[in-house]
């Protein structure tokens, strides 16, 4: 029988301290309060001082509540029942259904031996141009979308989700409004998609130490079915929430700060979450689609540049649109050379111009006269925005180069677009009297 | 020596605090026990009846009052025939071996051997009974790849040894002893092929260290010709992510002209790492005809994997690196990402709750930087031959930011700086290696006048850049705005190169020589034009046959065919004079 404690030394934030013999670091406590029975995880040790992090915040423990020790770590029930319901982030259910309870697998387990790992190769098509043409999206890879707050991200999320072709959705919310829970459970459910998805709902007003939880939670999931052989794409957003509430922990356990508050390891600990995307050898995979949302829109700012650091690219969404610069898919090399030989040309050849076309405005607004050439760029730019960039396109891959090939001819000679003459005869569309 | 068992008093993260009674060695190596298993942890400072250990595992499930057995050795590394073509992880674990014992995920505390203890080797001794030597010297080889692997007098002997016996030339496993040697004071020493050695202590077993003079060549065409590396030096990637660092190692791992690549991948992705190995195998060395796997060693500590380990991964490298150099051999160290590294001197010393420096990083950091460094290098060894050890490592500052403390403290010891710079990145001009801001110390192999001369006119081009922005096309002079055409053309088609082009991503040091005389005769032309869009024309039309010329192969006939075509296009400019 597992002891109760019933002396609780300090409670600071979501932090409570207890004295007690034979505590593992990471096990569980059950912790009584005046507002009810949380969870809670043991994060450091020191002699018969033992500190506890409470899932349900420290709000009503009273200095003697009960504290139980589970003798386990954090797990979650793994089965088939899992798929289509909503739950917290301490895997309780938040959708009035049945608790499950068999099966329990344990979450943030070790991380995968590269040695297992194989070389994504399969495309995931999502009829986006400026994804599709421009940074392909892989299987197996994890790739955050940046933006502000107020660009449509989850949307954006929610329309991936359900244009590529994966077994299982997983998604991890963390400080989501609720609005934008029941937003994304409905579109889902409009869609069809809800019998294969699993939610993992924490909102802005739950307690932030579940926050925490989710990616863990979800991703523990997500490898269970890839080892099964599902092809699993995992939502997460919004992964700013999740390291706030990291620096919440780290400065309520005095940890120096490193960077704007944000602690030493937030680098390792996105790591740890992200780098759960996988091909496995001999098994399905994990892909990993996420919102860093960019406080000030800045993003120097630690949270997405350290996750730029760990992330296969980024997408910057910005004006509604995905920008085609900083936009970048580190896996598209894997795919792009075997969609068609064109592709790669066109990506770059176009993304040069409309380099070019920004240089050329900013001229224009200066009032500089403008050359042959800059009207060329300009035409060039305008339909390049309206028929590639805008994110109600929506057509195939192999539309897509069409229709680049077609914007190039109709505003420029072949030699002034820099490519080589081998492709230009196969490929420049030929002049429509 | 008996047992030395001390207890568990505090866990925090990784950082475990235990009381001990027997002496206890900074740096050593000890175990902290969960059941069977045995998580391995290095002393990091000792207080009073107190040592605090880093430990290279996860630490969930340890408790208060668990045992720890310190093992008395500092943290080492294990050398011997066999390393090459292995993935290890920081602590010398040979990966693929692992995933053979625990399937699909790295479990903790599972320990193997980093080299194959059945494999025999064909064993040729050189040193013969009687002979004298010292630590360093070779007393037989094996044969490893392309390689003859020289057996050396294990370099923590000190002084001079005699041979005593030497076994005959046969096949032999890494643990049979091949030799024996008397020492001054009538030690004997059983010499086997492998030795260990702690991996924070440089090998100095050579006669002595030597500059950095003879140019490595990585067949990038804007390192080798503009910010060149030696054999033997040091240099650092600095960027902001999505820059280009990991594909610039990773095209410098494939075409380096070194014997030996060592690729640490130190807190990175593990995608990227995989890529290594699952790609190299299938690619030929064009230097030997064989598998490129056979001259790497992979290092592979990915961000996922524990962060102490990481800490230990860029000197486990570094110190195969110097091994292999004993054998007159030269050798590349790239180390991606040593900001990686610095965060996890940085996560411990906020564990430690040391004094923080700026940005949190340890007081410490420049002199660990410095000293880590300092391990390349070439040297002569004792025998006459030279070997080098060359490290380039990246950097990765926060926000892209080149004045923070890791990007600082590595300028300051390094000889050529390849500074990655987003603008060019994001415009697509790839390696984004920025051709002003850059700097190297070592020489080139391209005439020095010739890119003296072209980095003038980038110079220039870019002031003119600078300022059209302001004045505009109208406003500037058509001589102007043919150096600045000059300069976006030298750009287009030779600082930049396309990594995933069979021909243009390596471009070799004959060719740089033989297309760069023929860029700076461009270059230092007089060429006239009517007026700007003419001029304009034409550039874009060079550009564009000079991309295709760098896509031939030198030996076809379309080579030729297409420099006959830029000499008389630059004819037709010239004429006018």
């Amino acid at each position: 029988m597992h002891k109760v404690y019933h002396r609780i030394e300090q409670i600071a934030g979501n932090v409570i301290t207890v004295r007690a013999d034979g505590v593992a670091n990471g096990e569980l406590a059950q912790v009584v309060g005046t507002l009810g029975t949380s969870l809670a995880q043991v994060i450091r040790l020191d002699r018969e001082k033992v500190f506890l992090q409470v899932f349900a915040g420290s709000r009503g423990i009273s200095t003697d509540g009960q504290v139980r020790f589970l003798g386990h770590k954090m797990d979650i029930s793994f089965t088939e029942a899992l798929l289509g319901r909503v739950f917290n982030g301490s895997g309780r259910p938040r959708d009035n259904g049945p608790e499950l309870d068999e099966n329990r697998i344990p979450i943030g387990g070790p991380s995968v031996n590269p040695a297992k790992r194989i070389i994504p190769r399969k495309m995931v098509r999502t009829g986006i141009p400026m994804i599709d043409v421009f940074n392909s999206l892989v299987e197996s890879q994890k790739l955050p979308i940046f933006a502000a707050a107020g660009e449509p991200y989850n949307e954006l999320l929610a329309r991936i989700a359900l244009q590529a072709e994966v077994d299982i959705i997983i998604l991890g919310g963390m400080g989501l409004k609720h609005d934008d829970y029941l937003q994304f459970r409905d579109t889902l459910e409009a869609n069809g998609a809800l019998s294969r998805s699993i939610l993992f709902i924490h909102t802005a007003a739950d307690p932030t130490v579940e926050c925490q939880m989710v990616p863990d939670i979800s991703l523990a999931v997500a490898e269970q079915f890839a080892l099964q052989n599902k092809r699993v794409l995992v939502l997460l957003t919004d992964m700013t929430s999740f390291a706030d509430a990291l620096k919440e922990i780290a400065i309520t356990m005095e940890q120096i700060p490193s960077n704007r508050g944000y602690p030493g390891d937030l680098y390792s600990q996105l790591a740890a979450r992200y780098e759960k995307a996988v091909d496995f050898e001999g098994a399905g995979s994990i892909t990993i689609l996420a919102v860093t949302t960019m406080p000030g829109d800045d993003v120097t700012h630690p949270v997405p540049d350290n996750t730029g650091y760990i992330t296969e690219g980024q997408f910057y969404l910005r004006n509604g649109r995905i920008e085609p610069f900083g936009s970048l898919s580190r896996l598209k090399q894997q795919v792009n050379g075997k969609t068609r030989e064109d592709h790669r040309t066109v990506m770059n050849t176009m993304i040069q111009l409309y380099a070019s076309y920004k240089e050329t405005l900013e001229k224009q607004s200066m009032g500089f006269r403008m050359s042959a050439w800059d009207n060329k760029l300009l035409k060039y730019g305008e339909r390049f925005e309206k028929e590639m960039m805008d994110l109600s396109v929506n057509i195939p891959l192999e539309a897509a180069l069409d229709l680049g090939w077609q914007i190039m001819a109709d505003c420029f000679d072949p030699a002034e677009t820099g490519i080589s003459s081998k492709l230009t005869g196969k490929f420049w569309p030929k002049k429509t009297a | 020596m008996s047992e030395n068992i001390g207890k568990i008093v505090g866990i925090n993260g990784n950082l475990i605090t235990v009381r001990f009674d027997k002496p206890v060695t900074q740096s050593e190596v000890g175990y902290a026990r969960i059941g069977e298993t045995a998580l391995k942890a290095e002393v990091i400072r000792i207080r009073g009846e107190n040592a605090e250990l880093q430990v290279f595992e996860d630490t969930t499930g340890l408790k208060v009052g668990d045992p720890v057995e310190f093992s008395g050795n500092l943290l080492a590394v294990e050398l011997g025939p066999g390393l090459l073509a292995q993935v290890y992880d920081g602590l010398q674990n040979p990966l693929p071996k692992l995933a053979e014992k625990c399937g699909f995920f790295l479990q903790r505390g599972t320990y193997l051997k980093a080299l194959d203890r059945a494999k025999k080797w064909a064993y040729t001794p050189q040193a013969r009974k009687g002979d004298e030597v010292t630590a360093g010297d070779t007393l037989g080889t094996v044969p490893e790849g392309i390689f003859q692997h020289r057996i050396m007098v294990p370099f923590r002997l000190p002084g001079k040894y005699k041979v005593e016996e030497a076994v005959a030339a046969g096949s032999y496993n890494v643990d049979q002893v091949v030799a024996k040697l008397r020492g001054e004071r009538g030690d004997v020493i059983s010499v086997t092929m492998v030795q260990e050695w702690p991996v924070k202590v440089p090998i100095k077993a050579y006669a002595e260290r030597l500059r950095p003079v003879e140019p490595l060549v990585t067949k990038v065409r804007i390192i080798d010709t503009f910010f060149p590396v030696a054999r033997g030096g040091v240099y650092c990637i600095p960027g902001p992510f999505g820059a280009g660092k990991t594909v610039l190692q990773q095209i410098t791992s494939k075409h380096a002209d070194v014997d030996i690549v060592l690729v640490a991948a130190c807190g990175e992705r593990a995608g990227e790492v995989v890529e290594t190995l699952r790609e190299f195998p299938e690619l030929t060395d064009p230097r030997t005809g064989k598998s490129l796997m056979e001259r790497t060693l992979i290092i592979c500590n990915t961000s996922s994997m524990p962060v102490a380990a990481r800490e230990a991964s860029v000197y486990t490298a570094v110190t195969i690196c110097e091994y292999y150099r004993q054998m007159g051999l030269n050798v590349m160290l790239l180390a991606d990402s040593t900001s990686r590294w610095a965060q996890a001197l940085r996560e411990m010393s906020g564990r430690l709750e040391e004094i923080p420096g700026e940005e949190a990083f340890p007081a410490y950091l420049e002199s660990v930087i410095a000293a880590f460094y300092e391990r390349g290098g070439v040297v002569k060894l004792k025998d006459g031959t030279t070997g080098s050890v060359t490290i380039g490592g990246t950097v990765s500052p926060a926000g892209g930011n080149f004045d923070e403390p890791v990007t600082q403290a590595t300028l300051k010891v390094v000889g050529a700086f390849h500074g990655l710079n987003r603008e060019r990145s994001d415009a697509r001009r790839y390696p984004a290696i920025h051709p002003l801001d850059s700097w190297s110390k070592y020489p080139g192999v391209v005439d020095a006048k010739q890119v003296a001369q072209a980095r003038k006119t980038l110079r220039q081009g870019n002031e003119v850049s600078q300022m059209m922005k302001v004045v505009g096309e109208e406003g500037t002079s058509i001589d102007d705005f043919v150096v600045y055409l000059k300069s976006e053309f030298l750009d287009a088609t030779y600082l930049q190169q396309n990594s995933f082009h069979d021909v243009d991503a390596a471009t070799g040091a004959d060719r740089q020589k033989y297309v760069f005389a023929k860029i700076h005769g461009i270059l230092t032309a007089k060429v006239f034009f009517p007026d700007k869009d003419a001029a304009r024309k034409w550039f874009l039309q060079l550009t564009s046959v000079t991309k295709d010329w760098n896509l031939v192969p030198m030996d076809a006939a379309e080579f030729k065919q297409l420099e006959q075509r830029i000499d008389a296009m630059l004819a037709e400019v010239s004429e006018h004079a």
